[in-house]
C-alpha cells in the first residue's frame, strides 16, 4: 500500500518544465483557434472600424480642421487605437462566456497557474489586436494615410498602441469577471468606451471643444495615445506624450490585473 | 496516507443567509463508488464544488487524500478529475484539442498529451469524430468527452456531479458501464444524483442530503430495505375513490399505505403478495383506479420513508435560489 502511494505521490506532484508559460500558451491558443473557428468574429469585429475609416475620411472629414496635418493622417492615428479600445471589449466577452458555459470550473479545479486564464487571454487578444492594426494600417493607406517621419517610427508608435490595447484587455477582464454575463458585458461597456473614445483627440481636435471638456480630452489615455502615435509618425515633440501614454497603460495594467485576478480566483 | 479518499467534517457553506450546507459529516473510502443523493439543491454540486477546491467553506474542513481543500489546493488539484452537469469543454475547439488543453492544464509531460487523448477518444467511442470542434457535437458526446477531460490526467479520485442528469438511456447506461471500469482500475469516484436507481447501481455506499444536511449514510441494500422493494401506485379521478381505497387497504396489506389527493401509494418488501391482496381488495369492493403501476422505488419514496417529506424543491430550491442570488451564472 505505502509503495504503491508513494508512486501515485511523485507522478501528481512531478514537476513541469516552464509550467507557468506552458499553462499561458495553452489558454493563448485556445483563445486564438477560437478566430481560426468563428471567423465571423474576426470579420465583424473589422467591419466596423472600416466603416468608420471611410465615414471619418469622405463625410466627417471635410468639416474637420485638423490645421496642416490632412485630416486622413490625424485621422488614422485615432483609428488604430480605437480598434484596439474597441477590440478589448472581446476580452470582457470572453471571460463572461468560459464562466457562464462552466469551463472556468474546470479551470480552477486543475493544478494550473492560476493567473494563465487572464494572462492567457489578454495576449490572445493583444494578438488580435495586432492583427487588427496591421489590416486597418492596409485601409488607412489605401484611402490616402502616408508617414511624415520615417518608416521606423511605426513600430514604437504600433507597440504604444498595443500596449494601451493591453492595458484596456485587463480593465474589461476585470468587467467580465464582475458582471458575469456577455451580454451584459456588452450593455455595460458601451457608456465607458463612448465617452473615452469620442471626447478625446481620437477624431477631432481638442480646441473646439468647451473649456471644461479640454484638461480631460487632451490628457486621457485614448487622446495621449493617438497624440504619442501622431506625433511619432507625423513629426513633432515625441517625448513628453509618449512617457503619458506609456504611464496611463502601464498603471491601468497595475491597477486592474491584481483586481482582475483576485475576482477570477473567487469567480466561480 | 489514509485510505479515505474525501473526508468532510462540518462543511458549512452560506450563500447570503441562505445556508446551502449546514455541517456535512462524510467519509469517502478508496476505490469504490461514493453515492451523494439528494433532490436539486440539497447541496450536493456545492459539497462537489467545496472538495474540488472550487469553493472555499465558510467552516468546517475537507481533505482529499489527506491533503486539506483551501491550503493544499494545488495538491489536490493534482489528485481529483471534475465532471459537472454542465459539459466544461471549449466549444470551438475539437474533441482532441481539448483534451490536449485540459492534458497541458492538467500538469501532464507533453510527450504523454496526444497519446492520452487517442487512447480516451477510442475509450469513450469518439475517435470519428475527434477532429470536429464540440459544436457539431450532440449532448451526449459532449457528456462523454467531458467525462473524458476529467480523466486525462489519471486522478485517483474523480468527482461526478450528476453525470447522467440529461442523457438518453444509450448514453447513460454506456456511462454506468465506464464508471464501472473505472472503479475496478482503482479510481475513488464520489457521485451525485438524484436517481436512487442509479446510486443504487453504482454506489457501495450512499449518502443521502437534504437541505445542506446528511439525513442518512448506509448502504444501498439497507436504504432500500428500509423502505421496501416495490412501490404500488394507483391514481383515481375525482370521485373519491382514493380515500376509499385507502381507507380499505390499510392493515389489510402487508405494507405501507399512503394517501395524497388522488394518489394511493403502497410501499411493501413482497411486490407480488402485496399486488395480488390490492387487486383482490379493490375488486371485492368494485372500486376501480384509473391507472395503476408498479415500479421501484424512487428518491421520492426514500425521502418519504427517511424525512416523513417528500423531495419536492424543483421550485425555490437552495441551488436554484443560489444561481439567481449569484447573478444567473451556473
Amino acid at each position: 500500500m505505502s509503495a504503491a502511494v508513494t508512486i501515485e505521490h511523485d507522478l501528481a506532484d512531478r514537476h513541469i518544465p516552464m509550467a507557468r508559460v506552458r499553462d499561458t500558451v495553452a489558454v493563448i491558443n485556445r483563445n486564438l483557434l477560437q478566430y481560426l473557428r468563428v471567423p465571423q468574429l474576426l470579420v465583424f469585429s473589422t467591419i466596423q472600424p472600416i466603416i468608420f475609416v471611410l465615414m471619418f475620411r469622405f463625410v466627417f472629414g471635410g468639416s474637420i480642421n485638423t490645421g496642416k496635418i490632412p485630416y486622413v493622417d490625424y485621422l488614422m492615428a485615432g483609428i488604430f487605437v480605437q480598434v484596439v479600445v474597441f477590440g478589448s471589449l472581446a476580452t470582457a466577452i470572453g471571460l463572461a462566456t468560459d464562466l457562464k458555459s462552466g469551463l472556468m470550473e474546470r479551470f480552477h479545479a486543475l493544478p494550473m497557474w492560476t493567473p494563465a486564464v487572464l494572462v492567457g487571454r489578454t495576449l490572445a487578444d493583444l494578438f488580435r489586436n495586432f492583427f487588427v492594426v496591421i489590416l486597418m494600417m492596409v485601409v488607412g493607406f489605401l484611402v490616402g494615410w502616408r508617414i511624415h517621419t520615417t518608416l521606423w517610427s511605426l513600430i514604437p508608435g504600433i507597440l504604444l498602441v498595443l500596449l494601451f490595447g493591453y492595458a484596456m484587455s485587463w480593465i474589461f477582464a476585470t468587467v467580465g469577471l464582475a458582471v458575469k454575463d456577455p451580454e451584459t458585458a456588452q450593455a455595460a461597456a458601451f457608456p465607458v468606451l463612448a465617452p473615452l473614445v469620442f471626447a478625446s483627440a481620437a477624431f477631432v481636435v481638442v480646441d473646439n471643444m468647451p473649456g471644461w471638456l479640454q484638461p480631460w480630452a487632451r490628457n486621457q489615455p485614448v487622446s495621449v495615445t493617438a497624440g504619442a502615435f501622431r506625433a511619432l509618425t507625423l513629426g513633432g515633440p515625441t517625448s513628453d506624450l509618449v512617457l503619458k501614454a506609456v504611464v496611463w497603460s502601464v498603471a491601468i495594467i497595475a491597477i486592474f490585473a491584481p483586481i482582475a485576478v483576485r475576482l477570477y480566483r473567487k469567480a466561480v | 496516507m489514509s485510505d479515505v479518499a474525501v473526508r468532510a467534517e462540518g462543511l458549512v457553506k452560506r450563500y447570503g443567509k441562505l445556508e446551502a450546507l449546514a455541517g456535512i459529516d462524510l467519509e469517502v473510502p478508496r476505490g469504490a463508488v461514493f453515492g451523494l443523493l439528494g433532490p436539486n439543491g440539497a447541496g450536493k454540486t456545492t459539497a462537489v464544488r467545496i472538495f474540488a477546491t472550487i469553493l472555499k467553506p465558510d467552516a468546517g474542513h475537507a481533505t482529499v487524500l489527506g491533503y486539506d481543500v483551501v491550503h493544499q489546493a494545488q495538491a489536490v488539484r493534482r489528485r481529483i478529475g471534475l465532471a459537472g452537469q454542465y459539459a466544461a469543454v471549449d466549444a470551438n475547439l475539437t474533441g482532441r484539442e481539448n483534451l490536449r488543453m485540459v492534458g497541458i492544464l492538467g500538469q501532464l509531460p507533453t510527450p504523454e498529451l496526444m497519446p492520452r487523448a487517442a487512447e480516451l477518444l477510442a475509450r469513450f467511442d469518439l475517435t470519428d469524430a475527434a477532429d470536429r470542434p464540440l459544436r457539431t457535437y450532440s449532448g451526449g458526446m459532449r457528456r462523454r468527452l467531458d467525462i473524458a477531460a476529467s480523466l486525462v490526467t489519471r486522478p485517483p479520485v474523480l468527482f461526478l456531479d450528476e453525470p447522467t442528469t440529461g442523457l438518453d438511456l444509450t448514453s447513460r447506461n454506456a456511462l454506468w458501464e465506464t464508471i464501472e471500469q473505472l472503479v475496478q482500475d482503482g479510481t475513488t469516484v464520489l457521485l451525485t444524483t438524484q436517481y436512487l436507481e442509479e446510486a443504487d447501481r453504482l454506489a457501495e455506499r450512499i449518502v443521502v442530503v437534504d437541505g445542506g444536511k446528511v439525513i442518512a449514510n448506509d448502504t444501498p441494500s439497507n436504504l432500500k430495505s428500509q423502505l421496501g422493494s416495490t412501490v404500488v401506485e394507483m391514481h383515481f379521478g375525482a370521485g373519491g375513490g382514493s380515500s376509499r381505497a385507502s381507507a380499505l387497504l390499510t392493515g389489510k396489506v402487508d405494507g405501507q399505505v399512503e394517501r395524497d389527493d388522488g394518489t394511493v401509494r403502497i410501499t411493501s418488501n413482497d411486490g407480488a403478495r402485496i399486488l395480488i391482496d390490492v387487486l383482490r381488495t379493490l375488486d371485492t369492493n368494485a372500486i376501480e383506479p384509473e391507472t395503476l403501476a408498479v415500479r421501484e422505488p424512487s428518491l421520492d419514496d426514500v425521502f418519504l420513508a427517511l424525512t416523513g417529506h417528500r423531495a419536492e424543491a424543483d421550485d425555490g430550491s437552495t441551488e436554484e435560489r443560489v444561481k439567481s442570488e449569484r447573478g444567473g451564472s451556473a
